[in-house]
C-alpha cells in the first residue's frame, strides 16, 4: 500500500499551527511511517504537487498569492483541512479588514518606519481587500478551530483521516482555544 | 350632541347643497394637490365670484377620487360630469360650460370599468365630501351609526354585528375583527384603550392615507364605536409623520367632533366618554407592528416585544388595548348602519366586504380602487386598472409590500381573498398592488424589498437584524452575477431561518418577496448565477 | 381576592414536569436539568427574547417559540432539541459571529466567553455565512471600564441591569437593524456620562468581552454574576 500523500500550507498566520503540529512530538515518527510529506514550509518545495490526499492549511487568505495558491491546492487535494482559527475564521489577520488595505500599509510602512519609509511593491503579491477564511474562497472538507489547535487535536484529526473517517470535532475544540 | 341636533345639521347641509345648481368638487388629495389642484380650486372660486354665481354654484375641496393617474380631477354635481387633467387655465371654460355641453377634451368617461367595477364602502365618501367640514360628513349619514349604537344597542350587540359581518383586519394579517373586539371587551380592567394604526409603511401603499385625508370623521366614528363596544374611553390615532395632510385634516376633524360633543364626555347624553388624541410616527416601518407602536406611544423605543401576551390583554401601559388598522375601522360605521349581514353578503367565503388597493406600476389607471373581495387579479389589473400602458407587457403583480410576494401571469385568475393569496405564496397585506412589467428583474425586485426590511429592522432579534443583511448581500451576488450554487442553497436556508425564528412580523415576513420570486421566477436566479458554477 | 398561583403539568422532551403557571419554559426546563441554551437571558433580569437561541418547538404552534419569554400552559408538549431547532439555533449563533469582529484568540474573555462557549457546545467548527467585518468603535473613556463594540452581541443585558437593578439607566440602544448599538447616556463617551455610577454591573453581566475592566489582558476578564440572583432574592423577600 502506498503512503498517504500529506501536505501542509502556511498562508497568513503566525506559524503557531505548524508549531502545534510539531508538538505532536514522537507521534510524528509514527505519522511519517504512514504518510509522505509531499509539500510543507518544513521541506521548502516551491510548487504544489499533484494528487495530494490531505492538505492542512494554516492561515487566512490575505493576498492575491494566497488566493491563487488555494485554488491550485484545492484542485490537487482530496481532503482539505482548515487548520486553526486563521484558516477557519481569518482570526487575527482579519483585524485589518475594517481599516482598508491602504491605511494598514500606510501605518505599517510609512508612519511606523524609522528608516526609508516606503510601501513595498516590487515582486510582492497585493493584499486582498479583506483577509478571509479559507472556506470563503474554496470548499473546505474539515475544520479544526483553535489558536492554535492542540497537538492532541491535530493528532486526532490525522488519525481519523488515516483511518478513513471524517473527524467529528464537535465539542472538542473551540475558537480561540 | 343629541340625535335631533345631528339630524338638524344633516338636513340643513343637504338643503344647502340641493339648492345649488352646480357643485364643483375639486380633488384635494395628495396626488392632485401635487398638481396644484388647490390653485385650481381658488381659480374656480374666483371665476364664480366674478360671474356672481355664488348663489347657484359652489366649489368644494374633496378627498381622493381614485383616478390619480388622470388628476387633477374635477367633478360637477348633480350633472355627474368628470373632468380630468384640469389646469388653472381651464377654470373659465369650465364655468362657461356649466349649463351647456361639457368640454370635450377635458371630459373623463365615467362609464369605464374603473368606475363601474368598483364597490365603494370604505371610500363611499372619498371624493364626495369635504374632509374639512364635519357637516358634510353628517349630511352623508355620518355619525348616525355611533348614535344608533349609543342609544339603541348594547356594546355586545355592536360586537355581534361586527362578528356577523365577517370583517377581517385590513392591516395585513387578516385577524377576525369581531373576535378581537370581543376578546378586549371580555378582559376586565379599569382602563382600556383603542388605537387606530395609521402607520401605513409599505412602499407603494396609500390606502390609509387617502381615507384619512378624504374622510377623517369616518375613522373617528369607527374608533368611537370600537371604544363603546370594548369598554374603552381613551383612544389614540397613530399616523405616520410623513402624512402631513392626513394629520392636519384628522386634527381638524377631532376638534370639530369635540366641539359638537361627538368626542369627549357623556357623548350623546349617555355615560359613554371617549377622548381621542393623535400620535405621530417618526419614520420607522417597524412601528406599524402593534407592540412596537404601543411602545412608542408609551415613550419607549419602537421595538416589538414577543406575543403573547397580546395587546388585547396587555397593551398600552399594560392595559387591555384594541388596535385596528385605518381601513378596518373605516368599515365599521357602515356595518353598524346596515348590519353585519349586509356586509357579509359582499365578497367571498372567509373574505367579506371590499378591499381598497393602491394600484401602481405601468398600468393605465394607477390610483386608489375599492373592489369586492373575490374579484380576480386579472379583472383588477386589466379592467379596473385598464391594462398595461402602451409598450409594457405584464410580468408579475406584487401584493402585500415587503411582507408579500410576486405572482406571475398564471395566477391572474385567482379571486382575491386572504386565503387564496396565502395559498399561492403572497398575502393580502394592507393593499399595495404593484404591477411589474417585463423589463424588471425579479431578483432586483426581491432585493429592493430585502434592502427595505434590512434598513427597517429594529435590531432587537438576531435573525432579522443580521439575517436580512446576509440575505441582501446574497441577493447582491445574484444581481452582480457572481452567485454560486452554494449561495442559492444558503439563500433558501436563510429565508427559512428568518421567516421561522424572527421575533415579529417584520422579520417573519421579510423573506416572502424572495421566496415568492424563487417560486415563480427561479430561472431568473439561475440566469444570474456565475457562469459554469451552477453545476459545481 | 387573589387567586393562589396554580400548578401546570406539561411535557418537555417527553418528560412529565410540573410548573407554577407564572413560570417560563426555560425556568421549568432548567429546574428539571433540561438544557436549553440561551444568550440574552440572564436570571434576575427581565427577559427580552432577542437572541433566538432558546427557541423550542411547542406542539401545535407553527413557529418555534423563545423559551425565556413563553409561559407554561397546561398540557404543553415541548421539544427542546429537534433537528430543526438545533439547526436554527446554530444558524442564529453563526449570524452573531458574522455581525461583529470576534477574535477569540486576543480577547479578554477568551475561555470564559458565553458566545465562545455556545459555539463549542453547539459543535460549531466554522461559520457558513460570510463575515461582515463591520467598522466598530472601542470606547475607553471611562476610568475603569472599556466597551468594545466589536465584541457586542446586543443582548441588552447591560441596558437591563443598569435600568432594572442599578436604576441608573446609563445604557440604552441607538440606531436600527444592523446599525443598532448600545450607547451611554445620549451617545456620548462613557467617561463623560453623568448617570453612570461606575458600579460595574454591566461589565459583569456582559456575556462576551465587549465590556471589561481596564488592565485585563487576554483571557483575564473574570465575570462575577452571583450578585444578580442574590439581589433579586433579597429584593423579593423584603418587598
Amino acid at each position: 500500500m502506498s503512503k498517504v500523500r500529506l501536505a501542509t500550507v502556511w498562508l497568513d498566520g503566525c506559524s503557531g499551527c505548524h508549531m502545534s503540529f510539531l508538538d505532536m512530538d514522537e507521534r510524528l515518527i509514527d505519522l511519517l511511517e504512514r504518510v509522505e510529506l509531499v509539500h510543507s514550509p518544513l521541506i521548502d518545495l516551491k510548487s504544489f504537487p499533484d494528487a495530494v490526499d490531505v492538505t492542512l492549511v494554516e492561515g487566512a487568505v490575505s493576498s492575491t498569492e494566497d488566493l491563487e495558491k488555494m485554488r491550485k491546492i484545492r484542485q490537487h487535494t482530496r481532503i482539505l483541512v482548515s487548520l486553526g482559527d486563521c484558516a477557519v475564521t481569518a482570526n487575527v489577520p482579519s483585524m485589518r479588514n475594517n481599516f482598508g488595505v491602504e491605511t494598514v500599509l500606510e501605518r505599517a510602512y510609512q508612519e511606523n518606519a524609522t528608516v526609508h519609509p516606503q510601501v513595498p511593491h516590487v515582486d510582492i503579491p497585493a493584499l486582498l481587500p479583506h483577509a478571509r477564511p479559507v472556506h470563503e474562497v474554496v470548499p473546505v472538507d474539515v475544520f479544526v478551530p483553535g489558536c492554535p489547535p492542540a497537538a492532541d487535536t491535530i493528532a486526532f484529526v490525522l488519525e481519523e483521516l488515516l483511518a478513513g473517517r471524517m473527524p467529528d470535532l464537535s465539542g472538542q475544540s473551540r475558537f480561540g482555544a | 350632541m343629541i340625535p335631533e341636533e345631528l339630524e338638524k345639521i344633516a338636513l340643513a347641509t343637504r338643503a344647502e347643497q340641493e339648492a345649488l345648481s352646480h357643485q364643483l368638487r375639486v380633488c384635494t388629495g395628495t396626488g392632485c394637490l401635487a398638481l396644484h389642484s388647490d390653485h385650481l380650486k381658488d381659480s374656480l372660486t374666483s371665476v364664480i365670484k366674478q360671474r356672481g354665481l355664488e348663489q347657484s354654484c359652489a366649489v368644494k375641496g374633496v378627498g381622493c377620487m381614485g383616478l390619480c393617474a388622470l388628476g387633477p380631477l374635477v367633478a360637477i354635481q348633480p350633472q355627474s360630469t368628470l373632468y380630468q387633467r384640469v389646469t388653472v387655465d381651464d377654470a373659465i371654460a369650465i364655468i362657461d360650460h356649466l349649463d351647456t355641453q361639457p368640454i370635450d377634451h377635458l371630459l373623463c368617461p365615467t362609464d369605464i370599468p374603473f368606475f363601474q367595477r368598483q364597490h365603494k364602502i370604505v371610500l363611499e365618501n372619498t371624493g364626495q365630501i369635504d374632509p374639512d367640514h364635519i357637516e358634510d360628513y353628517i349630511a352623508a349619514d355620518g355619525y348616525t351609526a355611533l348614535i344608533q349604537a349609543l342609544t339603541e344597542m348594547t356594546p355586545s350587540e355592536v360586537i355581534e354585528q361586527v362578528v356577523r359581518s365577517g370583517l377581517r383586519g385590513r392591516g395585513g394579517a387578516g385577524y377576525p375583527t369581531g373576535l378581537k373586539w370581543s376578546t378586549v371587551s371580555k378582559v376586565r380592567s379599569t382602563r382600556k384603550f383603542v388605537i387606530c394604526n395609521g402607520d401605513e409603511g409599505d412602499p407603494g401603499a396609500f390606502m390609509d392615507r387617502s381615507v384619512l385625508e378624504s374622510d377623517p370623521h369616518r375613522i373617528i366614528e369607527g374608533m368611537a364605536l370600537a371604544a363603546y363596544a370594548v369598554g374603552a374611553s381613551e383612544g389614540f390615532i397613530y399616523v405616520r409623520g410623513e402624512y402631513d395632510l392626513a394629520i392636519k385634516r384628522l386634527k381638524t376633524a377631532i376638534r370639530q367632533a369635540e366641539r359638537l360633543g361627538i368626542l369627549g364626555k357623556s357623548i350623546c347624553s349617555t355615560t359613554f366618554d371617549f377622548h381621542l388624541e393623535t400620535r405621530l410616527g417618526a419614520g420607522a416601518f417597524v412601528c406599524g407592528e402593534e407592540t412596537a407602536l404601543i411602545a412608542t406611544i408609551e415613550g419607549q423605543r419602537g421595538n416589538p416585544r414577543p406575543r403573547p401576551p397580546y395587546p388585547a390583554e396587555y397593551g398600552l401601559w399594560g392595559f387591555p388595548t384594541l388596535i385596528n388598522n385605518v381601513e378596518t375601522l373605516a368599515n365599521i360605521p357602515p356595518i353598524i348602519r346596515n348590519g353585519g349581514d349586509w356586509f357579509a353578503a359582499i365578497g367571498i367565503d372567509h373574505s367579506k366586504g371590499t378591499k381598497v388597493f393602491s394600484l401602481t406600476g405601468p398600468v393605465r389607471n394607477t390610483g386608489l380602487i375599492e373592489v369586492p373581495m373575490g374579484m380576480t387579479l386579472r379583472e383588477i389589473i386589466f379592467e379596473v386598472g385598464g391594462g398595461m400602458t402602451e409598450g409594457h407587457a405584464f410580468k408579475a403583480v406584487q401584493t402585500g409590500g415587503p411582507s408579500g410576494g410576486c405572482l406571475p401571469e398564471q395566477h391572474l385568475d385567482l379571486p382575491v381573498g386572504y386565503d387564496s393569496l396565502a395559498q399561492v405564496g403572497t398575502i393580502m397585506g394592507s393593499g399595495g398592488m404593484i404591477v411589474i412589467d417585463d423589463t424588471a428583474s425579479m431578483v432586483d425586485v426581491a432585493r429592493y424589498f430585502m434592502e427595505f426590511c434590512k434598513t427597517e429592522s429594529c435590531g432587537k432579534c438576531v435573525p432579522c437584524r443580521v439575517g436580512t443583511v446576509q440575505l441582501s448581500n446574497l441577493l447582491g451576488r445574484f444581481t452582480e452575477g457572481s452567485a454560486t450554487a452554494e449561495d442559492l442553497t444558503l439563500l433558501e436556508e436563510l429565508c427559512d431561518l428568518v421567516k421561522q425564528t424572527s421575533l415579529c412580523g417584520l422579520g417573519q415576513s421579510a423573506p416572502n418577496p424572495v421566496l415568492s420570486t424563487l417560486r415563480y421566477f427561479r430561472n431568473e436566479y439561475l440566469a444570474h448565477m456565475a457562469k459554469g458554477v451552477a453545476t459545481q | 381576592m387573589t387567586l393562589p398561583i396554580r400548578v401546570r403539568t406539561l411535557k418537555i422532551d417527553d418528560r412529565d414536569v410540573s410548573a407554577r403557571e407564572d413560570e417560563t419554559i426555560l425556568e421549568v426546563a432548567r429546574e428539571n436539568g433540561i438544557d436549553i441554551p440561551s444568550l440574552c437571558y440572564l436570571e434576575g433580569l427581565s427577559a427580552v427574547g432577542g437572541c433566538r437561541l432558546c427557541l423550542v418547538d411547542v406542539r401545535g404552534v407553527p413557529r418555534p417559540v423563545p423559551a425565556c419569554v413563553t409561559r407554561v400552559e397546561e398540557g404543553m408538549q415541548i421539544t427542546t432539541n429537534s433537528e430543526r431547532i438545533v439547526k436554527y439555533r446554530r444558524m442564529n449563533l453563526e449570524l452573531l459571529f458574522t455581525e461583529g469582529n470576534h477574535i477569540c484568540a486576543v480577547c479578554v474573555s477568551n475561555g470564559r466567553c458565553e458566545l465562545q462557549g455556545l459555539a463549542q457546545s453547539f459543535g460549531m467548527t466554522h461559520v457558513h455565512f460570510p463575515y461582515l467585518y463591520p467598522q466598530l468603535k472601542v470606547d475607553a473613556s471611562h476610568e475603569r471600564y472599556v466597551i468594545d463594540h466589536n465584541r457586542c452581541v446586543l443582548c441588552m443585558r447591560c441596558v437591563r441591569v443598569c435600568d432594572e437593578i442599578e436604576g441608573a439607566h446609563t445604557w440604552d440602544v441607538m440606531g436600527r437593524g444592523i446599525e443598532a448599538q448600545v450607547i451611554t447616556d445620549l451617545n456620548q463617551p462613557w467617561g463623560t456620562s453623568d448617570t453612570c455610577t461606575s458600579c460595574g454591573k454591566c461589565v459583569h453581566v456582559c456575556p462576551t468581552g465587549a465590556l471589561f475592566e481596564k488592565g485585563k489582558s487576554v483571557a483575564e476578564m473574570l465575570k462575577k454574576r452571583q450578585f444578580l440572583p442574590y439581589l433579586k432574592l433579597m429584593r423579593e423577600e423584603h418587598v
